[in-house]
């Protein structure tokens, strides 16, 4: 067979998925009307496990951007076993992750040693007003709602 | 057209009307042109669906792009021409009209029946030059003046080959009146077979690839779009312009391509008619009043067949570096339609 031309090639190329389209439909989604659902590891927004989280800022300084602010005091809790000493904790004031900064780089979700970050791929908050887009530790909390379940680790992978 | 359906018409009453037609000849195929290829076409080549929201299939985005436009701020900076500036869209925007008046419809439905049509056209598509360098000029913007330019210099390079290889067809029908051009394509037979008539795209065919190659330079379609290469002129001579005066540059682009592809129509596939001898018509004289409405439809379906080949290769090639433009008009493009016209005449001789 002779060879074709890349001139008449590259025709053949937009006709063909001109062809395609219309027989098969596009590869895009018309968005507000459906929705496309992002792989469970995507980096969608970064929730907050309140209870897992010590305020010891390591998330903090390591943010490359400084988007994420947190405020704690110590306080004093019941002991762990009876007649025991009172516990010092760390009690979490604010945690705010400023998402108009933040660059998705995941350097927080990965340095926290207590699991207290985590991706989730809800991508739905974008807002009208710049300011709208502070987290509190509140919001970060229900964020936890979309966070998908952890997959299983492979086989012969040690806990 | 002095008088419709055994109407008798006023002057003004025809005046109105020959406006009124002019604006639709001019603006429905822009219009559609934008609709079906700019917006759905393009966007189906690359696998998307293009504008949905505005009406059934995005029918209605026109009215909302025309109306956006409408709205914006009309700036002129500070050093410009403010004459010269104000007039490149009207003149780029009037050379269209003024070649849509000798494009024939029908055998009556002609706005100008000119004897010298051919000739009209030509010189009428080289106007449009004068404007896009007058707004390259008056932008005070080197990027414009750049893009105007380029433009001038590659509108100029390629009139040349559609010139010369509108001569072909001139000669092989021996009229320079386009109604006399689409009467001798569907009177004539190819070889003694005259069911398909003789449209000039199957003997002219290499004065046709020239002719719509040029058309393409002509309309600074892509592959020929050095003069408002985004990449490095901005958007070239329209850099400067926004909102209406804008809006003007835009229609005039795709009405103009809708116009070129009336005439390539007209000069090559056989315009308005069908061959005569499908109803046993023996010249213009005896073609049935209906192909004053029939007509029209069956040069606009030409046309959308031509603007979508034009838009085909514009969505499917990168652009051409400005010498290898240039060079490809120059020491290709005239020789071939050069050879195309010697080896016609004397075919026309000698047969």
């Amino acid at each position: 067979m002779p060879k074709v031309p890349g001139l008449v090639k590259g025709l053949g190329v937009t006709l063909g998925i001109f062809g395609r389209t219309v027989k098969d439909g596009a590869n895009t989604v018309q968005y507000p009307h459906e929705k496309e659902s992002p792989p469970i590891r995507a980096r969608g927004v970064i929730a907050l496990h309140e209870d897992n989280c010590t305020a010891c800022m390591l998330c903090s300084r390591s943010c490359p951007d400084w988007c994420i602010y947190i405020e704690g005091h110590k306080q004093l809790a019941p002991p762990r076993r009876a007649g025991g000493k009172p516990r010092q904790v760390n009690h979490l004031d604010r945690f705010d992750i400023d998402y108009a900064l933040c660059m998705y780089c995941g350097i927080c979700v990965e340095v926290c040693p207590f699991d207290a970050l985590f991706w989730s791929p809800e991508y739905e908050y974008s807002e009208p007003k710049i300011a709208d887009l502070l987290h509190d530790k509140e919001k970060l909390g229900e964020w936890m709602e979309t966070v998908p379940e952890a997959p299983e680790l492979e086989a012969g992978a040690g806990k | 057209m002095i008088s419709v359906l055994a109407v008798e018409i006023p002057y003004w009453g025809q005046s109105l009307l020959r406006v009124l037609g002019g604006l639709v000849a001019v603006l429905l195929p822009a219009g559609a042109i934008v609709y079906l290829f700019l917006f759905k076409m393009m966007s189906f080549m690359q696998s998307r669906l293009g504008p949905m929201e505005a009406g059934p299939y995005g029918s209605m985005q026109l009215l909302a792009e025309v109306g956006k436009w409408l709205q914006k701020e009309d700036i002129s900076p500070d050093n410009v021409d403010k004459t010269v500036f104000k007039l490149a869209p009207v003149v780029v925007l009037l050379s269209t009209f003024l070649l849509i008046v000798v494009v024939p419809f029908g055998p009556e439905a002609v706005f100008a029946d000119l004897d010298a049509g051919v000739f009209y056209f030509l010189a009428v598509g080289s106007v449009s030059v004068l404007g896009i360098l007058m707004a390259g000029w008056a932008s005070a913007n080197k990027y414009s003046l750049l893009g105007g330019l380029r433009a001038a210099g590659q509108l100029i390079a390629y009139e040349l080959p559609m010139v010369l290889a509108t001569l072909g067809v001139v000669i092989q029908a021996e009229s320079m009146n386009l109604n006399r051009i689409v009467e001798v394509q569907n009177t004539e037979a190819i070889f003694g077979f005259e069911w398909l008539g003789n449209p000039f795209v199957i003997t002219q065919f290499l004065g046709f690839l020239i002719f719509m190659i040029a058309v393409q330079a002509e309309l600074t379609q892509p592959p020929f779009d050095m003069p408002i290469a985004e990449s490095e002129l901005v958007s070239g001579y329209m850099t400067e312009y926004s909102g209406f005066r804008f809006l003007m540059f835009f229609i005039a682009e795709f009405a103009t391509a809708g116009v070129f592809a009336f005439i390539a129509a007209t000069l090559f596939l056989g315009g308005w008619g069908v061959p005569f001898e499908w109803f046993g018509w023996d010249n213009l004289d005896d073609v049935s009043w209906w192909m004053n409405i029939v007509g029209p439809l069956i040069l606009f379906t030409k046309m959308l067949a031509l603007v979508f080949v034009i838009m085909w290769v514009r969505f499917t090639y990168p652009r051409f570096r400005e010498d290898q433009l240039q060079t490809f008009a120059w020491k290709f493009l005239i020789p071939l339609s050069l050879a195309n016209i010697a080896v016609t005449a004397i075919l026309k001789v000698a047969v």
